[in-house]
């Protein structure tokens, strides 16, 4: 009880708000509800301020300048880097290799550690939950070395089944890719206890943190992931920049991604040396403020703290979870018992498409279709879903204004 | 929501809830199947073309209320049209739901008019043609030609 009492006086959602200037704005002459965060979230003053004065003040290439400028924007670039260590948990900044997004992170692994760890015959696990962007780098992968992807079912609330996961893993298991936090059913996975399961069977893990990082504390250490991919777009930060953890061992022995500048130590025309962590996997240069930018985020998310954060996005969508239900033919999609901040649902009769456009019409920004998810949608039957996802600045009015908003969609097709 | 009502005009909510010529056409020669990965609409779309005339055509498939409605009134317009009326009609609806400066002709449109809606809504264009881009597919690519038997 002592707990929300706390939250009120910590939390108070009115000056997070005004930290986000986007969000002041009307849509179609009504006041905007932003509820499509796990799409992207938009971005605190901090945030905005940091790019711009990047650019106004602080803009040269990095690494290498002897001049005072490039010396600035170098230490600010690998402060961010240091920034999204510590907001992670890593053991070194060097474990943090600088990224276009999450999918780009699933990538690097994919075409580095897959291409030189996956052989013919060899498996690689992943859920029937995950994104596309953790399915189909894999399926490239297991297409050029003939190597399978194996796929653990989930069950009716959208739980991953655990031990038909674990019944998976065998000796031709090369890795376990898996996501946190589901973007189309809001489930938390027991990741930690997936990594224990792999781990028993020496078998390394990538985490998807995409949605996970931006609703709760993650410690890649307590977990003992192998992998961790974020996206900055999400994290409250800019778009075009994300980030991958990779335990150093393992980003030691796995060959270059991209070749060009920045990744060697030296090259002649018969040999090239590559460079040290985190280098070697940041050819060209870099979105250099779009990481600083990043570190503008995680300092913001960081000074809001997860436990505040975490129990507000927890109160809202247990407060939006009721009032949903209470909605005539209202089905959702997603029902786990550990999920966090995504409404996934479909109205009997009325297709997803024509609840997002009616409730636009309302000012009210959900999205709606397969999100990215196809065999989420095969598995519950559905062509599509309309979904709510919720963050820190979304208050209890505003699923007040969802919930109106969806009852014109009755209004309209009855 | 008057303006909602531009776009869920009466018409198209009617054909949403039943939609005419819907199911599969048995001994049709032209079919295609369209596919709007977007919002994961799915048509099948069946006719029978006689003589360079749709003699008859029936669609199957799931989807929002303006590609359902759109499906449906595009089957009762094109019944008994030859195929060069059916390129002319799908470029005119094409200027209908995309062109801001078309004027609307509801004489030569008929029920059709009440697509002009979607217009404002460029998100949903997609789902107004897709029946069309099916139905053109079929009648047109001599690959889609599929065997009754």
């Amino acid at each position: 009880m002592s707990k929300v009492t706390i939250d009120r006086i910590d939390f108070d959602v009115r000056s997070i708000r005004k930290q986000f200037p986007l969000l002041a704005q009307s849509v179609r002459g009504k006041p905007l509800v932003y509820l499509d965060n796990a799409a992207t979230t938009q971005k605190p003053q901090a945030v905005l301020d940091t790019l711009s004065h990047y650019y106004a003040a602080g803009n040269a290439n990095i690494h290498r300048g002897v001049y005072a400028l490039s010396q600035d924007a170098t230490q600010a670039y690998e402060g961010a880097r240091s920034k999204v260590a510590k907001f992670l948990n890593a053991a070194s900044p060097t474990e943090i290799i600088f990224t276009r997004n999450a999918t780009e992170g699933i990538n690097l692994v994919a075409q580095t550690f897959g291409r030189s760890m996956v052989a013919a015959g060899d498996e690689v696990v992943i859920s029937e939950m995950e994104h596309h962007s953790n399915i189909v780098p894999w399926q490239l992968l297991c297409e050029e070395k003939g190597a399978k992807l194996r796929v653990a079912p989930i069950n009716d609330d959208g739980e991953l089944i655990l031990d038909e996961l674990a019944a998976l893993l065998g000796s031709r298991t090369r890795l376990v890719s898996i996501v946190h936090m589901s973007n189309s059913l809001g489930t938390i996975n027991p990741v930690r206890r997936i990594v224990d399961l792999a781990h028993e069977r020496g078998i390394p893990v990538l985490i998807d943190g995409s949605q996970a990082a931006y609703h709760m504390a993650v410690d890649v250490r307590a977990l003992d992931c192998d992998f961790y991919v974020v996206t900055g777009h999400k994290l409250y930060g800019p778009t075009g920049i994300g980030a991958l953890y990779g335990r150093s061992r393992l980003l030691n022995d796995m060959p270059p991604y991209q070749g060009g500048g920045d990744m060697i130590s030296s090259v002649t025309f018969e040999q090239t040396t590559y460079n040290e962590l985190p280098h070697k996997f940041e050819a060209g240069t870099p979105h250099i403020a779009g990481a600083i930018g990043l570190g503008a985020a995680v300092d913001f998310l960081t000074e809001v703290g997860f436990d505040a954060i975490a129990s507000h996005e927890r109160r809202l969508l247990d407060y939006a979870t009721g009032m949903l239900s209470e909605l005539p033919g209202l089905r959702f999609i997603g029902t786990a018992r550990e999920k966090a901040s995504i409404l996934s649902f479909v109205l009997e009769g009325v297709h997803p498409h024509d609840v997002g456009t009616v409730v636009d019409t309302e000012g009210v920004a959900i999205r709606t279709g397969h999100h990215c998810t196809q065999p989420v949608m095969d598995r519950f039957g559905v062509p599509a879903t309309a979904r709510a996802s919720l963050a820190m600045y979304n208050t209890t009015d505003e699923i007040d204004h969802l919930v109106s908003a969806l009852s014109k969609v009755r209004e309209v097709f009855g | 929501m008057s303006e909602l009502r531009d776009l869920y005009q009466e018409v198209i909510l009617d054909h949403n809830r039943s939609p005419r010529n819907f199911g599969h056409l048995d001994d049709a020669n032209r079919r295609a199947d369209g596919h709007n990965p977007l919002c994961g609409d799915r048509l099948d779309v069946t006719v029978k073309v006689v003589e360079g005339v749709v003699t008859d055509l029936r669609f199957k498939g799931s989807g929002c209320a303006i590609s359902k409605a759109s499906a449906s009134l595009m089957t009762e317009a094109v019944k008994g049209k030859t195929i060069d009326e059916f390129n002319e009609l799908f470029d005119y609806f094409h200027r209908l739901v995309t062109d801001e400066t078309l004027s609307v002709d509801e004489r030569a449109l008929g029920k059709l008019a009440v697509f002009s809606g979607v217009r404002d809504y460029p998100a949903r264009v997609k789902c107004a043609i897709l029946a069309w881009h099916t139905l053109k597919s079929a009648v047109s690519d001599s690959q889609e030609v599929v065997s009754t038997e």
